[in-house]
């Protein structure tokens, strides 16, 4: 052995020089490797440490402090104890219960999107006569309930909602309710009220499910079309019936992608502006209560967290198991 | 008469071939059948479901004030009127209020900034992503990890520092020594699009991971043989990688625009002192009632019913151009998300 070269991506020898992105020093392939990578990903770190991190910092302080702004000069802070996350739990009228609200709301609409895009992402895969416009229809929601749309669509949809309209007319006509008679007959059937309930509220959301899950329906379709189908060739021969297929291979494949897609479903949810707690935080942003604001969006971010943290532990769990 | 006869014969030999089976093509027939009928009803139902808000939309953006309050007017109007429309357009800037001339400023405002602001982010972003998917270096997966908690946190959260930030932009108190004040970015495009550029914009995270999957599924030795052929590292990325990745960074740049256009989050905060139109989409409700009783002593109470119809057309305007775009580039939206995420 002639010469060891270090493994690593540094050794003492380069300088600190070493570590810039433009540096051109470098004594192994690995170590030049690694100083391209660098230079690719430059713009994120840079952003990273200015527009995230820096903010970040500055946000939790804000949310540890008294804020006021000085025109002109940004902020002065002063330490005020965890009064503003004092506020936002025991004081805000609102806070606590919009965030109950919301959670609740999300996890009905989480699960409801992730089983609704399945079984649309299972149909569209099929083939059949003007699968090409359905498709394009199922992923129209992608353009129309974004940004602004979805806030302002959610005040306005319930008066142009035909299902409505049509459900209030047919009520006002006979004086029966058809899909509430349905409920009631259910619910007094006996089976668990609370379930139903769920169920129902569900169905009485399916607009808006429909509308959240354009690109839950595009990850599991891609999902689908990666299955290879000498698979299902194979099933068939060994007389697997269609049902059985499905349980065997089209589930256990699409497993994995079930959490990416929960995790952007949660995310989906939390971030809409339309949301009460978005809502109550922007009241608070707009009448300068800075200190408030961040701190019920920390409180807030910890409970997304938590969720994105629960489902994935939840999905993991469930994905081993259903391939033991 | 020929052709019956085949016909009848043909029946005749599927009729036989099915006693033959037991029954068992006339029960698989049946099935495949009602798979189709109910497929169909449910397709049909959910994309009806879709569209019919849009096309309720048109209706009502018809009516004039006294059909709205008509119980008998639903989908279509009585007396069709094109002055709603006019209305929207001077509430949402599309067209001077004063002179009367139809100038667009909010849309095409809209449009630069999304055209400019999409471009930057699917640039860093490439770069980003390549890096991701092809170079090993220290703190990798940190980083990594750092552009999935960027997908996570709430740009809510970071918005007061940022805005506080910008309004004072100051580097180490430069700009206060040499002209007395701290500058304000936030009259500027400046800052937004900095933030475009080193992947903090408008769902940046998501894009850097459609790209990283995209680049780790092709294969290596495209890139080796460039090397081998003494093929420098960027111009293999900018020869090799990238026309092979169009499709892709196409679809990201679509749906970045598409966000962008629509996005109320971001156009709020840096793009205040301009006339974009998802913040005029958004106040149209508040400032209606101004616009009515403008030339009025007494302030005009705008009905309900009324607003959400003038609301309803501002949507229209913002969708249909979106619309259009979706109907010609339906499958680039489509199909390089299905290629991207199939490497998973």
């Amino acid at each position: 052995m002639a010469r060891k070269y270090s493994p690593d991506y540094w050794s003492p020898r380069e300088g600190i020089g070493a570590f810039l992105p433009w540096s051109g020093t470098y004594r192994t392939m690995r170590a030049r490797n690694a100083r391209t990578g660098v230079r690719f990903i430059f713009p994120f770190i840079i952003g990273f440490l200015l527009f995230m991190l820096m903010p970040l910092i500055q946000s939790l302080q804000f949310s540890l402090s008294n804020v006021k702004l000085v025109p002109g000069e940004g902020y002065s802070l002063v330490w005020n104890n965890f009064k503003n996350f004092h506020y936002a739990v025991a004081i805000d009228a609102n806070f606590n219960k919009a965030i109950v609200d919301e959670s609740l709301k999300m996890v009905i609409n989480t699960i409801a999107t992730l089983v609704l895009s399945f079984v649309l992402a299972v149909i569209l895969n099929q083939n059949f006569k003007g699968r090409t416009l359905a498709r394009a229809i199922f992923f129209l929601p992608v353009i129309l309930s974004s940004g602004v749309l979805a806030g302002i669509e959610q005040t306005s949809s319930s008066s142009f909602n035909i299902m409505t309209a049509v459900s209030q007319e047919a009520a006002s006509a006979s004086g029966v309710n058809l899909s509430q008679s349905l409920q009631n007959l259910l619910s007094v059937s006996g089976v668990g009220s609370g379930a139903l309930q769920i169920v129902f509220d569900m169905i009485d959301a399916i607009y808006d499910i429909v509308m959240a899950s354009g690109i839950q329906i595009i990850v599991f379709l891609s999902g689908l079309s990666a299955i290879s189908p000498s698979l299902y060739e194979a099933a068939v021969v060994e007389g697997c019936t269609a049902w059985e297929a499905f349980w065997k291979i089209t589930f256990p494949m699409l497993s994995p992608l079930l959490l990416v897609n929960a995790i952007y479903t949660i995310i989906d949810f939390f971030m809409k502006s339309s949301n009460s707690v978005m809502e109550n935080i922007n009241t608070l942003q707009n009448s300068s209560k800075y200190g408030q604001a961040s701190a019920q969006s920390w409180i807030y971010f910890g409970v997304s967290l938590a969720f994105i943290g629960l489902s994935a532990l939840i999905i993991s769990k469930g994905v081993k198991s259903s391939e033991n | 008469m020929k052709t019956d006869v085949n016909a009848l014969a043909e029946n005749g030999k599927t009729i036989s071939r099915n006693k033959k089976s037991g029954g068992y093509i006339l029960k698989n027939k049946t099935k495949k059948w009602t798979v189709s009928i109910v497929r169909a009803l449910l397709l049909f139902g959910l994309c009806f479901m879709i569209i019919q808000p849009i096309l309720a939309r048109i209706g009502v953006s018809l009516m004039s004030e006294k059909d709205l309050y008509d119980s008998t007017v639903v989908l279509l109007p009585r007396h069709a009127t094109l002055d709603n429309y006019r209305i929207v357009a001077e509430l949402t800037a599309l067209k001077g209020m004063n002179n009367g001339a139809w100038t667009f400023g909010s849309m095409l405002n809209t449009l630069w900034v999304s055209l400019v602001s999409s471009l930057f982010q699917i640039i860093s972003c490439t770069l980003v992503g390549y890096g991701f998917a092809r170079y090993s270096f220290p703190l990798k997966k940190l980083w990594f990890a750092l552009v999935i908690a960027v997908i996570i946190i709430p740009p809510q959260t970071i918005s007061i520092p940022l805005y506080t930030n910008f309004v004072n932009f100051d580097i180490f108190g430069i700009f206060r020594a040499t002209k007395g004040d701290s500058l304000n970015l936030l009259k500027s495009p400046l800052p937004y699009l900095l933030m475009c550029l080193t992947c903090m914009g408008l769902k940046d995270g998501l894009y850097i991971y459609m790209l990283r999957t995209y680049f780790q599924g092709i294969p290596k030795s495209l890139e080796e043989a460039a090397y081998v052929d003494g093929c420098s590292t960027m111009h293999t990325f900018v020869r090799i990688m990238l026309p092979d990745a169009i499709p892709t960074i196409a679809s990201c740049f679509l749906f970045s625009f598409v966000w962008q256009w629509t996005d109320l989050f971001y156009t709020r905060n840096f793009f205040k002192t301009f006339d974009m139109y998802s913040i005029k989409l958004n106040s149209i409700a508040g400032s209606v009632s101004g616009y009515f009783s403008k030339g009025n002593s007494a302030t005009v109470q705008v009905a309900p019913a009324r607003v959400q119809q003038l609301i309803n057309i501002g949507i229209l305007f913002c969708i249909i151009p979106l619309i259009i775009l979706y109907i010609f580039t339906q499958k680039t939206f489509v199909q390089s998300i299905a290629m991207s995420g199939s490497k998973e």
